[in-house]
């Protein structure tokens, strides 16, 4: 199992109240993955340098003492933002560059995600407790995904949780189990891409991100995907401009699309999106199983 | 009047944001046998609940307003339940007889292994509609998936638009009948003569379904070649 949700604004409205929405989805999916939630949303751009959302294990870390040492490396470190396990870190640096840094300073916390726009939040435990420890409800932004994981392939784990983070600012959700997780690993590894669990959606997740670093479009990533990676998906990506959906030809694993003026959503299954406002009038359909799906802000 | 269709007069209406789905199927299951009860039924707001309607065994009608989740009218006996919306995963699975009828498009597995009756969708269905069919008869208006009428034993899928990928794959004798493209047939499905008794077929489900306006002589027969291993005579025990 595992429930998957997506929602992507298109009026001020939605945004304000984007995390609220998010919550009631979320909820909505909460039978087909009771083990671990997490969210990925999009909200507050930064203006210069990176923005890197951070897990620890220590509740009680220190998160400004970190900053400070960021502040030396870099010039600049703020911590806007500490939400139960997890803080948003700004650094006046290049993502990549600061993330290296986390990684080799402060190997006990896990980057979740970098980029400037994306925030990934996850965590062990059922969907609706997840909700109200992160207080998703206050979150604004303009795009969010969203899982629910029934684990399958392996141990339930804040870091097995999704989204998995696939690039800067790019992460993925999963539903379904991968087959050939094991070998693809071990080739992607020899390509230099790195893994911190054993968990099949992170091998998904580190095969875009290898594709992607080999100059593949998002779109040419997913469809190359439906080659290279075997077993049953529905693959929700999300994006700094939007989302991206695919699901296997064989069409294992459900998903539905809606739209209306105000919001494109898609869940695993359409209760999920019932709790949206204007539910009843959107146009819902289901993706056909083998063709990426993709939405995006329009550049102004 | 199309099938499933009810008047507007004296009907019990549950409206389910404020009845819970049980209470609502407990009722529905209570006029099994003949039992005095309500007729006419209007379901307000399923919002894509699962197993609306189900397990029905009674001669009512059951107007669903909004789309529907999994297993709607799952093993349906007697009863009309017409859905205005859509339906997902499961629509009318193991139905034994009565109507069922979608005004949207449904998910995949719509019709799955059921014995009889008759299901009718106005918009398109998704994968594996008719899987394993026992006997229904299933009227598609718009398209079909891929695998649709796999293994599908007996009964008749009738389908307005196109088929995806394995028609009838696997298929032992229900007739398939597609008037679009099809975009491949299934291991041992092959397109076959449409005669006389089959354009009247058609056109008898066509009426019983309320679409008048396909001609019935349009469609092309699938059925099964019987070359896989248990059609010969020498694999049978």
């Amino acid at each position: 199992m595992c429930g998957i949700v997506g929602l992507f604004a298109k009026s001020p409205a939605i945004e304000e109240r984007l995390g609220e929405h998010l919550a009631a989805m979320l909820a909505q999916m909460s039978a087909r993955g009771p083990d671990s939630a997490g969210v990925a949303v999009y909200r507050d751009p930064v203006a210069s340098g990176s923005k890197l959302t951070l897990y620890s294990r220590d509740p009680l870390h220190d998160w400004d003492a970190l900053c400070g040492q960021l502040a030396g490396a870099f010039g600049g470190a703020t911590v806007p933002s500490v939400r139960a396990s997890h803080a948003v870190v700004l650094v006046e640096a290049d993502a990549g560059e600061a993330e290296a840094w986390v990684r080799r300073n402060f190997p006990h916390l896990r980057v979740m995600s970098a980029g400037s726009v994306i925030e990934i939040y996850k965590e062990v435990g059922r969907p609706e407790v997840f909700s109200e420890q992160f207080s998703l409800a206050d979150f604004q932004g303009t795009h969010a995904l969203g899982h629910t994981r029934m684990a399958t392939e392996s141990r339930v784990t804040t870091e097995g949780s999704h989204p998995f983070s696939t690039g800067l600012d790019l992460c993925l959700v999963h539903n379904g189990s991968l087959s050939n997780h094991n070998r693809l690993r071990r080739a992607l590894q020899r390509e230099g891409i790195e893994f911190h669990t054993e968990n099949d959606t992170e091998v998904a997740a580190g095969y875009l991100a290898w594709k992607l670093r080999e100059g593949a479009s998002l779109e040419q990533a997913l469809e190359d995907g439906i080659d290279d990676l075997d077993g049953f998906y529905t693959f929700a990506v999300g994006t700094a401009d939007g989302f991206a959906v695919l699901r296997d030809p064989i069409a294992c694993k459900p998903a539905v699309l809606a739209e209306t003026d105000d919001w494109v959503a898609m869940a695993s299954e359409y209760h999920a999106i019932a709790v949206l406002p204007g539910a009843d009038d959107a146009r819902v359909r289901e993706p056909e199983p083998g063709i990426v799906y993709v939405w995006e802000k329009t550049p102004v | 009047m199309a099938a499933g269709t009810v008047s507007e007069t004296a009907v019990e209406v549950v409206d389910l944001a404020t009845t819970p789905l049980r209470e609502l199927n407990q009722r529905l299951h209570d006029l099994a046998g003949g039992k005095d009860g309500p007729t006419r039924w209007r379901v307000l707001n399923p919002r894509g609940a699962h197993a609306v309607a189900c397990g029905l065994d009674a001669e009512i009608d059951v107007e669903i307003d909004g789309h529907v989740g999994y297993y709607c009218a799952g093993m349906n006996q007697l009863a009309n339940v017409r859905v205005h919306g859509n339906a997902s995963t499961g629509l009318a699975e193991n139905m034994m007889s009565g109507t069922v009828v979608i005004e949207g498009s449904v998910s995949q597995s719509a019709g799955a292994s059921a014995h009889g009756g008759l299901l009718v969708v106005h918009g398109d269905a998704a994968a594996r509609c008719g899987i394993s069919m026992k006997g229904v008869d299933i009227v598609v208006r718009g398209s079909v998936g891929h695998l649709s009428g796999f293994m599908a034993q007996s009964g008749c899928l009738v389908v307005c638009g196109d088929a995806g990928e394995a028609l009838g794959d696997s298929l032992y004798e229900a007739r398939l009948y597609v008037r679009g493209d099809v975009a491949g047939l299934g291991a041992d499905c092959a397109e076959k003569e449409l005669g006389a008794e089959h354009v009247a077929q058609v056109r008898g489900l066509l009426e019983r379904a309320g679409f008048d306006d396909v001609a019935p002589s349009s469609f092309r027969r699938y059925g099964s070649a019987r070359e896989l291993y248990n059609f010969k005579i020498d694999n049978a025990y």
